[in-house]
């Protein structure tokens, strides 16, 4: 095999297989800067709850062997309501403490999900043993689990776009990320607008979880293998902004997999994070985030 | 008599090997000194606001520096512990100083420092070739079994005395950083770095100080650890959960005072003990189950930690010792 003669079309594979991850990368900073931007909290468990929602997947699917429509609808509705139990329980009675407590305490959460998995689920990698053809074009491999899943996060990044700025609820939502203060005034029940954000929140862990499932193998300590590159990205698009997030999901993806392509996956990994430290020189104030 | 208490109790620490020798109480109380002073270094930052989730990242610099240097190199721990330290405190500073020149704090700092972690998590794994990746690590046995060349001692008492006095270090460095100037301009920062550094603070410096300060001592437990247990995995030295499991015994322990993360390593490693031994292998995740409920029950109601909260309702009856 000659390197070179093939190098190309590796690249072009990788390159592609870049922008895929990085649809789904995007979706999973989607929820986390929704989170932040309206409620100032970050969920270091979001990854959790993804690995959770991977779980009721394999369940529902294998064990119980419901439609995987079906499945992927329970799947998103209860990490929606797991969402909002997390909000209630956890963060509710910490909203006027500090906001490095209710950073900690959702690290609490993430044990606990982590520690509650390993006892119910045992430690066996899980899959739903379903797989998807993988698509060959131009002597390129591009699975359709993959182009699945970058559909559904671009088409729901879209839903979640419109139903932020063309309701009602979705503006109060952004009209909350602005200024918390003022929108209680304006007769904004901010404890509702609360109670919405964390269920889309949840919701949207809970379709991440529904894309990842096709793609990987489940196990309690699924969360911490892109649980970190997610708050990454969301920090390097400045947290809260859903367009930088987007961006940086997507130039992290490209990191992540061309850098795979000439050393281990690990490599590709490591070029991401030194990227972001570098970055946070460059511009501490992110991506999209503009100088104060 | 409360002045003379600290001597008493060191006196009774350093007498108890000699006294009682049963084998494994003294593992566990060498781990807990160990993990005590990789909490209290944590502490000596985090009192201050400045909550990082990379100090897994220097534990694991300390482990793996020391480690690789004895067994390729063949530098004696006496040297590859230095320079362990030196790469510690480097790192944290090529990281730390751009978050404090360009005011990262609060989340931003806690993200970026997990976001360092997880960096040497993943150099440790990628690098498998060198440091057996996720499969663990090894320092070679000196022939003997002990040395102190090699720093390698197969009597558990001697690695109580040594990580009593390591411990003892780490809690005279938090009582000299609770007395100096160093601490006031910290405790103005955490309040108002405008205001602090109006009233003429050199905010980043101070700041860089610490941390490197906190960095170098993680990172010297890291060693410790590599050196006592001869066994290190990237996952029981570095990475993510052992920076969260940092911040979670100081809390649970006390983050105000001296002694608190030391309360908070006897409590956690004990909890793990006990229900390793009560349950067996059935007990595998039962005690990060109880970890979590208890960091979140203490953060909603306990905020000050047991042993800080124990102080303050000392003080509030008036039952104080002075």
């Amino acid at each position: 095999m000659n390197p070179s003669a093939v190098f190309d079309i590796y690249l072009l594979e990788a390159v592609i297989n870049g922008v895929l991850l990085g649809g789904v990368l995007a979706l999973l900073s989607l929820g986390l800067n929704l989170i932040f931007g309206v409620i100032d909290v970050v969920w270091i468990c979001y990854a959790e709850l993804i690995m959770l929602g991977m779980y009721g997947m394999y369940f529902l699917f294998t064990v119980y062997h419901a439609p995987i429509w079906v499945a992927a609808i329970l799947c998103v509705v209860s990490v929606a309501i797991l969402g909002v139990l997390l909000h209630v329980l956890v963060i509710a009675p910490l909203l006027g403490a500090a906001p490095i407590n209710q950073l900690l305490a959702t690290g609490g959460v993430l044990f606990f999900l982590q520690s509650a998995a390993t006892v119910l689920f045992g430690i066996e990698f899980k899959n739903l043993g379903l797989r998807l053809p993988v698509l060959k074009v131009g002597g390129m491999f591009v699975s359709y689990s993959r182009l699945l899943a970058f559909a559904a996060a671009l088409i729901s990044m879209v839903l979640v776009y419109l139903w932020l700025t063309r309701t009602y609820t979705g503006t109060a939502i952004r009209a909350i990320a602005q200024d918390r203060q003022i929108m209680s005034l304006m007769g904004v029940d901010s404890r509702r607008i609360y109670l919405v954000t964390s269920a889309l929140g949840g919701g949207l862990a809970g379709l991440a979880a529904c894309l990842l499932v096709l793609q990987y193998d489940v196990h309690p300590f699924v969360g911490l293998s892109f649980g970190p590159i997610t708050f990454l990205i969301c920090v390097l698009g400045s947290l809260g902004n859903f367009v930088g997030g987007f961006v940086a999901a997507f130039v992290f993806a490209e990191i992540i997999s061309v850098g795979g392509l000439y050393l281990d996956l690990e490599w590709g990994y490591v070029f991401a994070f030194a990227f972001f430290i570098v970055m946070m020189f460059v511009r501490p104030e992110g991506l999209m985030g503009r100088r104060s | 008599m409360s002045r003379a208490l600290p001597w008493i109790g060191g006196a009774a620490l350093v007498a108890l090997p000699f006294v009682y020798q049963q084998p494994y109480p003294l593992h566990i109380l060498v781990i807990i000194l160990i993990w005590s002073f990789a909490y209290t270094s944590w502490s000596v930052m985090g009192r201050f606001g400045l909550v990082s989730l990379g100090h897994g990242g220097f534990m694991g610099i300390g482990a793996y520096v020391t480690a690789l240097a004895w067994n390729y190199g063949h530098v004696s721990p006496w040297l590859g512990i230095p320079l362990a330290l030196v790469a510690g405190m480097a790192l944290a500073a090529v990281v730390a100083y751009p978050c404090f020149r360009f005011r990262i704090t609060g989340h931003y700092f806690a993200l970026v420092t997990l976001a360092l972690s997880g960096i040497v998590l993943q150099v440790i794994t990628a690098t498998r070739d060198y440091t057996g990746g996720s499969l663990g690590y090894t320092p070679e046995r000196y022939r003997g079994g002990s040395s102190v060349w090699a720093l390698q001692f197969s009597e558990k008492t001697t690695w109580y005395l040594i990580a009593l006095a390591v411990w003892a270090v780490g809690l005279y460095v938090w009582y000299r950083v609770d007395r100096s100037m160093l601490r006031y301009a910290l405790e103005a920062i955490s309040e108002d770095e405008d205001a602090a550094a109006a009233t003429g603070i050199h905010v980043t410096a101070e700041k860089l100080k610490i941390t490197v300060l906190s960095a170098g001592m993680t990172a010297l437990a890291g060693a410790l650890y590599c050196q006592y247990q001869m066994f290190i995995s990237p996952d029981t030295v570095s990475g993510i959960s052992v920076s969260l499991q940092m911040v979670f015994a100081v809390v649970v322990g006390g983050i105000y005072v001296s002694l608190g993360p030391t309360v908070g390593a006897v409590i956690t490693i004990l909890l793990a003990e006990v229900l390793r031994i009560s349950f067996g292998t059935r007990a595998v995740g039962w005690d990060n189950l109880v970890y979590g409920v208890l960091l979140v029950l203490f953060i909603v109601f306990l905020p000050k930690g047991i042993f800080g909260s124990l102080l303050d309702l000392r003080r509030r009856v008036g039952w104080s010792s002075s």
